[in-house]
């Protein structure tokens, strides 16, 4: 579904993604791990549209992403929670949402809306309220929300357990399981790399902007030389 | 009486400036840049609905239209031709470009229109509103701003609270990236944000000329930098504040020159924007800035 091949990232000098290369397949459960500044940000970013890649391609379902400004990636059913949420903190929650299914018909993004609350029955409580005043967990919840809103086929979720208490981090890890069994592929950034390891199908580990060692999930947890690095020993 | 009519008269001053501090506050929001050539944009509409009715001898109504579309399409070129090309340039090099366009503007008028002043009829020429035995005259400009003042605000916040495409503007104004991520296009939205900006100010340029009835090449500056001053003593990028801002300085300047110094008045309405930005540095209605985590 996303092919990835290759890809060269730069930040004026700043070499941040040497080379990389990954795919994700439909119906799967992909995470990229790897420490702060390993360069897993800039990865999506650069999916998104974000960012500019220097060499290398990226295909989404067997179509060039190169070259489409970032705001026509999303009705492509490509869509990206960013890292830190990036919600609209002095919008409503129900304006956050309906900002997600900026691209739709309003009848297909009332109707997504109604999923996003059945879902979030916390989010259809506060839909009146600034996203400002959400809790950081409530936060999450409506970044997921929000990028639910264009119904995408692909979801990038960027570090969404950061900074949440551990009640919640497992919320979330459940909740982006369930999308993944009603039908979306993600694709998972973490750097809480035991948890985004037990829910996903493979997984990348990425080490100063380059791939290291790639595998299926559970090869990963038990992998010697990952445990050290990310697991804990 | 005299006071009654001092405030009327700084209320629909006032809306002027709120009209123009408006078109400020919006590009600031969703730019992050100050248009600096804003208020020679309210000098081509003055001169437009001037060409429309003196030399074309249409009626009042086309030379409004006229106005509006010409601004409207001019704040749009404006910003495609010199302000996108510094999207990612330092806000230094934007706000030289903008001076330099306030510049070309009038010396583009200069060369069509002579540096002579032309004056100017009213658009609105109704008989004026007389009051308690016509103790109270009110002019029909007078009526008309303040009326056009109330509609403006009424619409555009009408426009950016429930509209999709207001909600967009919000959006792009608080997280261009996170909008991006929506499927908001972040050019669209400034094009549209400079459309609507420039089209207030053409509004606005009809209603100063026809209260002052003289227009020359540089006759926006000065209210320019009134309503620049009236976005930020309201907070700059709050639209409720470039409304409440824009009112108070008219109002202040008008009671300031006639009960202290018409001499003095316009320092006096800087002297309280620096005491409110002294005791409120963000504006009366200006947001904290969100600092980023
Ligand atoms: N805007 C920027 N300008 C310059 N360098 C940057 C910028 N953003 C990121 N970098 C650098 O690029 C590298 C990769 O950063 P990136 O944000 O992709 O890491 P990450 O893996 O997402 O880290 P984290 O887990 O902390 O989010 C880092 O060395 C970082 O310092
Ligand atoms: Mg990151």
């Amino acid at each position: 579904m996303l092919k990835v091949n290759d890809i060269n990232v730069y930040y004026g000098s700043i070499h941040a993604v040497k080379g990389v290369s990954f795919e994700v397949n439909e119906g799967e459960i992909v995470t990229l791990i790897g420490a702060n500044g390993a360069g897993k940000s800039t990865i999506l970013n650069s999916v998104a549209g974000l960012l500019k890649t220097k060499t290398g391609s990226i295909e989404f379902k067997e179509k060039s992403l190169l070259g489409t400004a970032p705001h026509l990636i999303v009705s492509k059913g490509l869509a990206m929670c960013p890292e830190g949420r990036r919600i609209f903190l002095q919008m409503t929650v129900e304006e956050n949402l309906e900002m997600g299914g900026y691209t739709r018909k309003s009848d297909e993004a009332d109707a997504s809306l109604i999923d996003v609350f059945d879902r979030f029955p916390r989010l259809k409580e506060r839909r009146r309220q600034q996203a400002g005043t959400l809790s950081g967990g409530e936060q999450q919840m409506l970044a997921i929300g929000r990028a639910l809103m264009s119904k995408p086929e692909l979801l990038m979720l960027d570090e969404p357990s950061m900074g949440l208490a551990p009640i919640l981090v497992d919320q979330i890890f459940s909740i982006v399981k369930e999308l993944n069994d009603a039908g979306t592929t993600i694709l998972l950034v973490e750097q809480n790399a035991r948890m985004a390891l037990s829910i996903a199908d493979r997984g990348y580990v990425l080490e100063t902007g380059k791939i290291v060692t790639s595998a299926s999930a559970k090869a990963l947890l038990n992998d010697d030389a990952v445990r050290k690095a990310y697991l804990g020993g | 009486m005299d006071f009654i009519l001092h405030l009327i008269n700084g209320i629909s001053l006032g809306s002027i400036y709120a009209i123009i501090a408006l078109g400020y506050t919006m590009v600031y929001g969703i730019a992050k840049m100050l248009n600096f050539a804003h208020g020679d944009v309210i000098m081509v509409g003055g001169y437009i609905s001037f060409v429309v009715t003196a030399n074309l001898g249409l009626p009042p109504a086309v030379a409004i239209v006229a106005a509006v579309a010409v601004c409207t399409a001019l704040g749009v070129i404006i910003e495609k031709l010199a302000y996108k090309p510094l999207r990612a340039a330092p806000s230094l090099a934007v706000l030289i470009t903008a001076i330099g366009v306030s510049y070309f503007l009038q010396n583009a008028a200069l060369l069509i229109w002579s540096s002579n002043p032309k004056s100017y009829s009213s658009m609105f020429s109704f008989e004026p509103l007389r009051l308690f035995n016509n103790r109270l005259s009110i002019t029909s400009v007078t009526i008309v701003t303040v009326v056009t003042g109330i509609v403006v605000m009424a619409a555009l916040t009408l426009i950016i609270s429930k509209t999709k495409m207001g909600k967009a503007m919000r959006a792009v104004s608080e997280d261009k990236d996170a909008a991006q991520l929506m499927g908001i296009g972040v050019n669209k939205t400034i094009s549209i944000t400079f459309a609507i900006g420039s089209g207030l100010a053409a509004i606005a340029g009809v209603l100063l000329a026809s209260a002052y009835p003289i227009i020359m090449p540089t006759m926006g500056s000065m209210p320019g930098i009134k309503a620049f001053t009236a976005a930020v003593f309201g907070g700059i990028g709050s639209v409720p504040g470039a409304m409440l801002g824009g009112i108070l300085l008219g109002v202040i300047e008008i009671i300031g020159r006639a009960y202290i110094s018409s001499e003095l008045s316009d320092a006096i309405v800087f002297s309280v924007l620096i005491i409110v930005l002294l005791v409120k540095p963000t504006g009366l209605l200006g947001k904290k800035i969100n600092e980023k985590v």
